[in-house]
């Protein structure tokens, strides 16, 4: 007498990290969704000025755009040297990662600087003001969790508390960091290309 | 010296408060669900009250608009969702053969997000004096609409309440929705493959994706509302150039899921009581499966079916007609096969299953008065009356609770070891089916008489009085069927009769645990070659496995 069949299948299942990742991200990308909408909603619907075009510069922003898209390829670079148990072209990589976050976290920094100090451009500003402020700064808040994320793997590294054995918890922050290289594509070509 | 053993400090309410535990989790989340539940009830009693006749006073204009503000933003919020997480944290490990969710500690931060976000919004009602000396509570109605919640209309601090209790609770009902996915998606026990699972998992899988999906816009636009009042942005100013339009399509492109949201797990417990209370399986699964999945992708482009008065172009207005017609085709599909499930089944009309085929009938009324709202004209004609009122009723009291009523008479005995009272539930059962009748029935009548929403009160000789009236004595009508409830669960945790570990003689995976299941969930892990595994067990001679 038996109550099951010969052969059970097991089902295919993914760990936990991939799914979990996958999921913050989803739910991430229509917030941005949201952001973006609502900045192309109101392009050139601003009463007073001023417009994108007097204010927004496409050079710091492009440095900037090279500056991200260059950290997620050194993070790939990191997490291949992580999974060849090289310790210390892991680190080097990592620490370079961490460099360009924080340049594009400076230049966004100068760019700001610029606008409220010497333009008087602010939130408050016009309808313009409100979505640019949001849309980047949202997005610039997300690189600055990633730097901190990626600052503290590279602590935790130095110390020596990193090991191969990790390599996939990385990638899964390396899923973030990528992620929000993309959002800034996106971003970048909303309000430095299209609405400008 | 010796020193003294280490003995963790423990109380039960440590063992509570500091939980990571599935279980119990599911347990807060239902208890602070029913507590809310009965405070949003009494709102509603008083606003049945000032309505029972015409030019009442009993609660000032701003207080009733705080009321209904309030009555709704609870029932969705606060007793909705967390009911529905609460179910879902609670089976969805014990159905699909695991022992925890998959980020326990997760689990109980979103729990703890959503009752602290529950605190702030009930905080507003003593807290929420504004400068100007305003009334407390939220007052502009749950969906807020722009720019009635602009710092010129709305001055105080009431309309912050609401944005960031919200907030709060919408990041634990998304770190939930995360680890529920995760949960389905990777630790099915085995042989169960992805359509081997439970329906219930299937219908809280696609739910918890259409949390991720339609919950982060309402986050960031009430973040921009709150940029907007205190920060001196403009997003919903139209002085500024602002379309207070965009909150309204931002606002229901969350809005309209969210109802699917809610609905989702009411069809989840409807699906699971229906087959076991009829002795047949149920009917179509696939079906189901392909409904559910759908329901959900359609759920996100209905949206503007909230929006026909709005003045939107006849193309629009077409196309959100025509997919608002489009999300009935899986929703009657649904209705189908639990009929076809019912048909020719040995059904039991224990109180699950009362409560279960009252979910089929009034959800389809209420389901049938939706498709007659998007009918534009008709629309026009009847938006932001009664009947509008009196249709998401059906779908939400009618609908939902009573699905919820359902389930929880259902899985009550396996959480905790006790049954429930059947006389007791089956007069609940027809006090709330009549006095939800008399309640939300006539406002249907009183909705094509004109009768507008939220306005707090009306004038009398316009034909109103008497279908108000009845309203009115409906709720009353109601306060017995939730009383006998409350004095149904107290008595039945104290003194009810033993359940057993299968008192409904059921088929899924939480039913071959102990009532209440241990810490651990089994003993060992399950692995099951069927959609009925407890059907397998028991019939060895004629298992389910060799059909499906
Ligand atoms: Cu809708």
């Amino acid at each position: 007498m038996t109550s099951q069949p010969n052969s059970i299948a097991v089902p295919k299942m993914l760990p936990h990290g991939h799914v979990g990742m996958m999921s913050v991200i989803t739910t991430e990308i229509f917030f941005f969704a949201t952001l973006i909408v609502v900045y192309l909603a109101y392009l050139g619907k601003s009463i007073s000025g001023p417009t994108p075009e007097e204010l927004l510069s496409i050079g710091l922003a492009s440095i900037n755009t090279v500056a991200l898209l260059a950290s997620s390829v050194t993070i790939i670079l990191a997490l291949k040297a992580l999974r060849a148990s090289n310790q210390k072209k892991f680190l080097t990589w990592l620490l370079v990662t961490v460099a360009l976050g924080a340049w594009f976290l400076v230049g966004t920094a100068i760019e700001w600087t610029g606008l409220v100090g010497d333009a008087h451009f602010t939130l408050q500003t016009n309808l313009f003001g409100s979505t640019f402020y949001t849309l980047v700064g949202f997005h610039a808040f997300h690189v600055t969790f990633g730097v901190c994320a990626l600052s503290f793997i590279w602590f935790c590294g130095f110390m020596g508390w990193v090991q191969k054995k990790h390599h996939q918890n990385i990638e899964y922050v390396s899923w973030y960091w990528h992620f929000v290289d993309t959002v800034w594509i996106a971003v970048f070509l909303v309000v430095y290309v299209i609405g400008r | 010296m010796i020193d003294k053993p280490y003995s963790p400090r423990s109380s039960k309410l440590h063992e509570w408060v500091t939980t990571a535990d599935h279980k119990k989790l599911g347990v807060m989340y239902i208890v602070c669900g029913i507590i809310y539940l009965i405070v949003a009830g009494c709102e509603a009693l008083m606003i049945r009250w000032q309505l029972a006749v015409p030019e009442n006073d009993v609660l000032s204009a701003e207080t009733y608009n705080a009321f209904f503000t309030m009555h709704g933003t609870t029932m969705i919020f606060l007793v909705g969702m967390p009911i529905l997480l609460g179910a879902a944290n609670y089976f969805i490990p014990l159905m699909i053969g695991a022992r925890d969710m998959a980020f326990p500690r997760l689990n109980a931060f979103g729990f703890w997000l959503f009752f602290f976000g529950g605190l702030l919004l009930y905080f507003s009602f003593l807290g929420g004096q504004g400068l100007s000396g305003e009334e407390g509570a939220p007052d502009v109605g749950w969906f807020a609409y722009a720019p009635l919640t602009s710092t010129t209309f709305s001055p105080g601090s009431s309309t912050d309440y609401w944005i960031i209790s919200l907030f709060v609770a919408g990041m634990g009902s998304i770190m939930t929705a995360i680890n529920l996915v995760t949960t389905i998606l990777t630790m099915r026990c085995k042989g169960m493959t992805l359509m081997k699972m439970p329906i219930f998992a299937w219908m809280m899988l696609v739910d918890a994706i259409l949390i991720l999906i339609a919950l982060p816009t309402l986050t960031a636009i009430q973040i921009m509302l709150l940029l907007d009042r205190q920060f001196g942005a403009h997003f919903f100013d139209a002085q500024a150039g602002a379309d207070p339009l965009i909150w309204q399509h931002l606002f229901w492109f969350f809005g309209h899921p969210e109802v699917y949201i809610l609905i989702l797990p009411g069809f989840a417990f409807v699906s699971e009581v229906t087959p076991v209370f009829s002795r047949k399986v149920l009917f179509g699964y696939p079906l189901m499966v392909i409904a559910t999945i759908s329901i959900g992708f359609i759920a996100l482009g209905v949206w503007a079916h909230h929006m026909f008065a709005t003045g939107l172009s006849p193309t629009v207005l077409a196309y959100f007609s025509g997919a608002t017609f489009l999300i009935g085709v899986p929703t009657g599909m649904k209705i189908f096969n639990w009929i076809a499930t019912l048909w020719g089944g040995q059904i039991r009309f224990a109180t699950p299953m009362l409560f279960a085929v009252g979910f089929i009938a009034m959800f389809t009324i209420g389901g049938l008065t939706g498709i007659m709202l998007a009918v534009v004209p008709m629309d026009w004609q009847l938006s932001d009356t009664y009947f509008v009122v009196g249709h998401f009723h059906f779908v939400l009291f009618g609908g939902l609770l009573f699905a919820i009523f359902s389930g929880f008479f259902y899985w009550f005995p396996k959480v905790t070891g006790k049954m429930l009272n059947e006389t007791l539930g089956k007069w609940q059962f027809w006090f709330l089916f009549a006095g939800f009748l008399l309640t939300f029935g006539p406002m249907h009548f009183s909705g094509f008489e004109g009768m507008p929403r939220r306005i707090y009160t009306y004038m009398p000789n316009r034909g109103l009085e008497f279908y108000n009236m009845l309203s009115s004595i409906g709720a009353v009508v109601q306060i017995f069927g939730f009383g006998l409830f409350v004095v149904n669960v107290l008595h039945s945790l104290r003194k009810g009769k033993p359940a057993g570990d299968d008192p409904w003689d059921a088929w899924t995976l939480e039913w071959s645990t102990t009532s209440p299941p241990p810490p651990w969930n089994f003993a060992t892990i399950p692995s099951i070659a069927s959609r009925r595994p407890l059907w397998d067990t028991k019939h060895p001679d004629d298992p389910d496995w060799k059909y499906e």
